[in-house]
């Protein structure tokens, strides 16, 4: 009985490994404009902000590769069970990756007017929700290469004590602008930079559900209370 | 080993620790499964895992190969199929079959439609007649042949001709149909109506449908059994058995890594 | 090396014409001899006419009739007994089994038998053991049947021609495709009802080449029939199945070496060969009718 040995179609085999590849190649890269944009922020450098802003290009290009890839194995292999699965996964993660680089830009955007304006240090949970997201996002991105539910199981779990910390930036500095009328401009920003980097957990929360619906055979999503609205 | 699917309706057939043996070969070995009443169940596999055997055990057909034995039991309704008292002839119009390559006789269209019933000793020409319509109409030829019963079946062409094969085995108003790859010799255009054909009967008739084709196997079938090697490796919904099937041979020949 | 391929090619191309041109031109010979010889005394009345005047006058038609009643009971005896053996054997006989592989022996065996033989088998058996216990049964010991006569040698000529039948009866129910038999016995029908609805008159065609074939082997053969019913010169027609009959291969046999006046019956001796000619090809060619038509239907079939 022949045990994992591949495809009997090479082409096909081929095909798999180049998705796998690409999908790895864009969460690593959506990953790095996320830490340069918070870097940006807490450094409050200007010129990696923009670095980020012009770089977002790269990202689009990396999902119409998926895509079209995606596509062409879905016309040309009929994928059955397991491969199936990894396509419809990497169809929706995507999507999920593409949106974590644009929350990245805007991050980056909010990092510039920051940079611009007079300094004001930003709330220390801010950097722990920043570091938090990214764990997030990362592990959701090694669940998928190790194709292990257990870890994507993990990140679901985590999203709890993201969605707090959120809600606990917004009241500081819903607080922080009562007290000072100064502070409005610059605590809206921050307030930004938290909800952008709230959404980033939530799409590493989108990407460990479909990694389990990959590794598992069953649709996890929607069948549970997420937490937090905001 | 065998997982005996009997969620849903009620079996039509079952096969009971069935095994199937050329001479020393063993080709089916200890297969138990339900076919659901009405329902379209496909057997799919490698070549020679024993599905074409598996199927030719429900009609008895294995009975003409000299040296097959078997053990185990097929229910029919409840009644085992092997059992003296039950003669393979009458099983052989309650269990009927298309074969492979369309096999009409040389004789006309109407006289094939009709040698089932013939052989069965019905001589009444009313009758015949309303049979053969009733039987070319649910085999959707009725329209392309009704002027021209008399001709001979062999000038039709070969989707005509397995629809015939078809026409031929529900005249006999049979319960449960066999299809042995009904459609590996047709083109597309005539393997799609044939699979139409399927999804309408399969409101009358309990079908059974062995295919080495899986795109057919999951456009046509409710339920998908999985052979390999003369055993039952899995069987289970369609949709399941092609998203996310749990044996890991099955996955293996789904994904097309053998076979 | 390509030179001496080419002429390889044109040598075996050349041999093979001279056999055709041999084949040919040995018939032609014959033909022509026949023709030119039996063409002048060929007429209405020599074919419709009883002999007359010591065989120099008339015609031959007693020896027609007799040629084809004789060549009827034969068929009429040998198509049942060939086709139900070549059944048993095709379709009955379980693989391996003593006698079905002790018929086919037989059957062997007997193709092989020279025709002579046939005759005294005829003779000895039939017209002096059988013929005789019937007369001794039936007749109170009055010679009847224990003589030559039409019977005896319909049944000798039935025997020699029984493998013919039985072998082409074989290789017709052989091309019968079991894919008919399959889809008839999938259809609840028993095998008996497979033999006479499908399977049979799917061999059709071959069984009745096969009754050509035999006919027209029967028709001409001339020592089984020397001692078992044919006679030289009997201006009636034989009246039921005990008397004797006049045959065209026994005529022109008689014609050729005992005849008291060769000069006058030498036209005679040519028309009566042309005629069994002539009779022998129709017999022929309507045999390879059938087969064509056999295979056209078999194309048609194989699609």
């Amino acid at each position: 009985m022949p045990q994992s040995q591949g495809h009997t179609d090479r082409a096909f085999e081929q095909d798999l490994h180049t998705l796998r590849q690409k999908l790895l190649a864009m969460g690593g890269t959506v990953e790095e404009r996320l830490a340069q944009a918070v870097r940006a922020i807490t450094e409050r450098d200007e010129a990696l902000a923009r670095h980020v802003e012009s770089h977002d290009a790269e990202i689009d290009r990396l999902e119409l590769e998926i895509d079209e890839l995606c596509r062409r194995i879905l016309a040309l292999r009929q994928p059955a069970a397991s491969d199936l699965r990894l396509i419809t996964t990497a169809l929706k993660i995507v999507t999920d990756l593409e949106r974590c680089g644009d929350l990245a830009v805007n991050i980056a955007e909010r990092a510039r007017d920051l940079a611009s304006a007079p300094e004001m240090p930003p709330p220390p949970d801010l950097q722990r929700l920043a570091t938090l997201a990214q764990q997030q996002m990362s592990r959701a991105l090694d669940a998928f290469v190790a194709g292990s539910d257990e870890q994507a199981a993990e990140v679901l779990s985590g999203d709890e004590l993201l969605d707090a910390l959120y809600l606990k930036i917004f009241n500081e500095l819903l607080g922080l602008m009562m007290e000072d009328t100064r502070y409005i401009r610059r605590a809206t920003c921050l307030m930004s930079i938290a909800k952008h980097l709230e959404r980033v957990g939530d799409h590493a929360m989108n990407v460990a559900e479909m990694i389990i619906y990959m590794v598992r055979g069953t649709d996890v999503r929607h069948s549970y209370k997420r937490t937090g609205q905001g | 080993m065998t997982s005996a699917f009997t969620e849903g309706p009620r079996p039509k057939l079952q096969a009971k620790g069935l095994t199937v043996r050329y001479g020393r070969k063993t080709a089916v070995d200890d297969v138990s499964l339900d076919l659901g009443d009405r329902q379209v169940t496909a057997l799919i596999g490698p070549s020679g895992c024993g599905k074409s055997t598996f199927l030719r055990a429900l009609n008895r057909m294995n009975d003409l190969i000299p040296g097959a034995t078997h053990e185990g039991a097929v229910l029919l309704d409840g009644q085992n199929i092997f059992e003296r008292e039950l003669d393979p002839v009458d099983l052989r119009r309650r269990v009927g079959m298309v074969f492979q390559r369309s096999n009409p006789f040389p004789k006309s269209i109407y006289e094939n439609v009709a040698y089932g019933l013939r052989v069965g000793g019905v001589r009444d020409r009313a009758v015949l007649d309303r049979q053969v319509e009733r039987s070319l109409t649910a085999a959707a030829l009725w329209d392309e042949v009704r002027d021209r019963l008399d001709e001979s079946a062999l000038a039709l062409s070969g989707g005509q001709q397995q629809r015939l094969c078809i026409a031929r085995a529900l005249a006999v108003e049979p319960e449960v149909l066999l299809m042995d790859e009904p459609a590996s010799a047709l083109d597309p255009i005539a393997t799609a109506k044939i699979e139409e054909l399927v999804h309408e009967l399969k409101t009358r008739y309990t079908i059974v449908i062995v295919t080495h084709n899986m795109q057919q196997a999951a456009r046509v079938s409710d339920v998908t059994a999985f052979f390999y090697m003369g055993e039952l490796v899995e069987i289970g919904p369609t949709e399941r058995m092609f998203t996310a099937p749990r044996e890991r041979r099955t996955e293996d020949y789904v994904t097309g890594k053998f076979g | 090396m390509k030179r001496s391929r080419r002429v390889r090619d044109h040598l075996l191309v050349g041999l093979t014409a001279m056999a055709v041109v041999v084949i040919l031109g040995m018939l032609a010979l014959i033909l022509f001899d026949v023709v030119r010889g039996g063409l002048g005394r060929l007429s209405w009345r020599f074919l419709t006419a009883a002999p007359e005047q010591g065989m120099t006058e008339g015609g031959i038609f007693p020896a027609i009739y007799g040629t084809a009643i004789m060549t009827l009971l034969m068929t009429v005896a040998v198509m049942p007994v060939g086709v139900t053996t070549a059944v048993y054997l095709h379709e009955y006989a379980p693989p391996g089994s003593k006698l079905a592989a002790l018929v086919r022996i037989a059957v062997n065996n007997l193709a092989g038998v020279p025709s002579i033989v046939f005759g005294l088998f005829g003779l000895g058996f039939l017209v002096q053991f059988v013929g005789g216990g019937m007369d001794r049964l039936f007749n109170g010991g009055e010679l009847r049947w224990g003589q030559p006569a039409l019977i005896w040698a319909s049944l000798t000529l039935a025997v020699l021609t029984l493998p013919v039948v039985i072998v082409s009866t074989e290789e017709a129910l052989r091309a019968v495709p079991k894919d008919h038999r399959m889809a008839s016995l999938a259809l609840g029908a028993t095998k008996s009802q497979t033999l006479w609805r499908v399977v049979l008159p799917g061999a059709l065609p071959g069984i009745l080449t096969g009754a050509v074939l035999a006919v027209s082997r029967g028709a001409g053969e001339v020592a089984p029939i020397l001692f078992t019913g044919a006679a030289y010169y009997l201006p009636d027609l034989p009246h039921g199945l005990s008397g004797q009959f006049m045959h065209l291969g026994y005529h022109i046999y008689v014609l050729a070496t005992q005849s008291p006046d060769v000069d006058a019956t030498l036209p005679l001796l040519y028309s009566t060969v042309l005629v069994l000619l002539m009779l022998t090809f129709t017999l022929n060619l309507t045999a390879v009718a059938i087969r064509a038509r056999t295979r056209r239907r078999a194309g048609a079939a194989a699609h």
